[in-house]
């Protein structure tokens, strides 16, 4: 058996298109950086220091203060990943080990199809039912970071509780055996066995849900307010880095639409030191697993 | 053996419609003309940020009723655009004001759209018009109820626009103020974001271009607009001058343009190009 010509064609056209899709992220970032430097040449800290946004064409006659927006990302963020990750966890939970099989099947379809809806949808939920509902119930005018963090967790819970079940499914059966025959309950197996074993694709499932937050647009556009401050309750509005790009992109020139780069490019590191700790974290748990097994 | 070659033929298969797509797209540019109209060269604009994205579009559409033809559009303010045309650096300016009298000497305008801009509550707000002390008043966080404007005691929620938008220009230049001194509640991008936010908080406030307001109003959508200084707002009244938040669009060009010049004015103003304009939210004119 010699590779044929055609295995030798396919080979080649998977290196070349595999090369084409690295390249591509290559040359996002570089177009990113080089949009960016007038902006990080001409106003430098001034993008931390200046006390508000109020950006323009020419570095002179705006401000370009955009701390206030990095705040509003991470506090959605964190507002978000603080509701879903205990909720996705505790369905996975379910869905893995409580619910009787026809309940189970059923429910991961509902959890699938939640993960399916556009964010647009959610935005529009939140714009149209969500925000009014806090505004009359707690206080206006509703758009806040409140109203954010609700419809993101609503949008990343299906992605924490997806990949956490398959997580909690890769636990060897023979653990759970072995800790049933040893008379241990449910409920201890599941937290002393089960959830230590499947840890780092728990944290796993807790990343991609912070990646998907930080990076969500749409949704965060309509419901959070939009305004440009440090907020000072969850009843303030905020304007998250996504947003910001998705609002003043179409109408920015010079300055100002470097300035929306330097947000991109936050944006793009934000999610390139989150793949970066997945990976650290995948590695180690599989030398951990290999020096159990030797 | 099979499968394999299969996966090949749709690899390269998929190739080949990757390449022959870049193929067609560089060789677009450089197809002659068949539509005989006979013009070719590069048509320059420069000048306001308002008009150039609607001339960028409508540049688009130009170059492929003439192959040869390229427009390039460059931004820069209505001063810049005014200056360039005269000094002939550009074949057309863009400019969103009047041009001053010190500036018209030699130059010539075409309206290419106009630009309104209105003030948008809730349906059921009891506020039928509100004065421009009071829409300042408002925008500038100095009133904060609508019981001080003769409606129901309740928070005004003060809806801006984004940064950049020409509806922001627009709104702070007419009241002479600066987006600085607006302290706002909320902020919309697009407009369907704006009027949703309007049409499902009885509290709202905020400011649209008066095409799409008056098309949404007509739809049913829970809106009121505000006249201005007592004249309503319509698309009408924007297009016959009389309401006093709008303002021209404007080519500017030296008195005898070039015959290409000329046929890019013309298409400008022409029906062609009427459903762009009302993309961006303007109000194309009547000719």
């Amino acid at each position: 058996m010699y590779p044929s010509r055609i295995d030798q064609w396919v080979v080649w056209g998977l290196r070349f298109l595999g090369v084409a899709s690295c390249a591509l992220v290559g040359l996002i970032l570089l177009f990113l950086v080089a949009d960016s430097i007038p902006a990080l040449r001409t106003l430098g800290d001034r993008l931390i220091h200046d006390d508000s946004w109020h950006p323009s064409e020419h570095a002179t006659d705006g401000t370009f203060g955009m701390l206030p927006i990095v705040i509003g990302s991470l506090t959605v963020t964190l507002g978000s990943i603080l509701i879903a990750a205990p909720l996705g966890l505790a369905s996975a939970i379910f869905c893995h080990f409580y619910a009787p099989p026809m309940l189970a099947g059923f429910y991961r379809r509902m959890v699938e199809l939640l993960a399916g809806i556009p964010s647009v949808v959610f935005g529009f939920w939140g714009l149209a039912v969500l925000a009014p509902m806090i505004s009359t119930l707690l206080r206006p005018p509703g758009h806040s970071m409140l109203a954010g963090i609700l419809v993101v967790a609503l949008m990343i819970l299906p992605t924490i509780a997806l990949i956490s079940e398959t997580a909690l499914a890769a636990v060897p059966r023979s653990h759970i055996a072995g800790a049933a025959a040893l008379g241990m309950g449910r409920w201890s197996i599941i937290r002393s066995i089960v959830l230590p074993s499947a840890r780092a694709g728990i944290f796993t499932a807790m990343i991609l849900g912070i990646a998907r937050a930080v990076g969500e647009t749409m949704a965060v556009v309509m419901v959070c307010g939009n305004i440009v401050r440090v907020p000072g309750s969850v009843f303030d509005s905020v304007r998250t880095l996504t947003a910001n790009i998705a609002l003043e992109m179409g109408y920015s020139v010079g300055m100002h639409r470097s300035a929306l780069f330097v947000s991109g490019l936050l944006l793009l590191f934000t999610a390139i030191a989150l793949t970066t700790i997945i990976g650290i974290v995948e590695h180690r748990s599989k030398d951990r697993e290999g020096g159990a097994h030797v | 053996m099979r499968s394999l070659s299969l996966i090949t033929c749709s690899l390269i298969a998929a190739l080949a419609l990757a390449l022959s797509g870049c193929g067609e797209e560089k060789s677009g540019l450089k197809t002659s003309g068949d539509s005989g109209s006979g013009f070719s060269g590069t048509l320059r604009l420069a000048g306001s940020s308002t008009l150039a994205p609607l001339a960028v579009e409508i540049g688009k559409r130009f170059e492929k009723a003439h192959p040869e033809v390229r427009v390039e559009v460059q931004t820069g303010g209505s001063s810049r655009g005014i200056a360039d045309a005269r000094k002939g650096s550009v074949e057309v300016g863009m400019s969103s004001r009047d041009m001053k009298e010190s500036e018209k000497d030699g130059l010539k305008q075409w309206v290419v759209a106009m630009d309104g801009v209105c003030f948008l509550v809730h349906k059921s707000n009891p506020v039928k018009e509100l004065t421009r002390e009071q829409l300042v008043g408002i925008y500038m966080g100095k009133i904060k109820s609508w019981s001080e404007v003769g409606g129901h005691d309740a928070e005004i929620v003060c809806i801006n626009r984004a940064d950049g938008r020409s509806e922001l220009e627009l709104v702070t230049s007419f009241f002479g103020i600066k987006p600085v001194d607006i302290h706002a509640d909320l902020v919309a991008g697009e407009n369907q974001q704006g009027i949703k936010m309007v049409a499902t908080d009885k509290n709202a406030i905020t400011y649209m271009s008066v095409g799409a307001s008056e098309y949404e109003a007509n739809a049913g959508t829970e809106i009121a607009l505000l006249p201005l200084d007592g004249i309503a707002s319509s698309v009408a009244n924007v297009t016959n001058g009389t309401y006093p938040l709008s303002r021209p669009l404007l080519y500017i060009t030296v008195s005898e343009p070039t015959k290409m010049t000329q046929a890019f004015i013309d298409f400008s103003q022409s029906k062609d190009v009427h459903d762009l304009v009302e993309e961006f939210s303007y109000v194309p004119i009547q000719n």
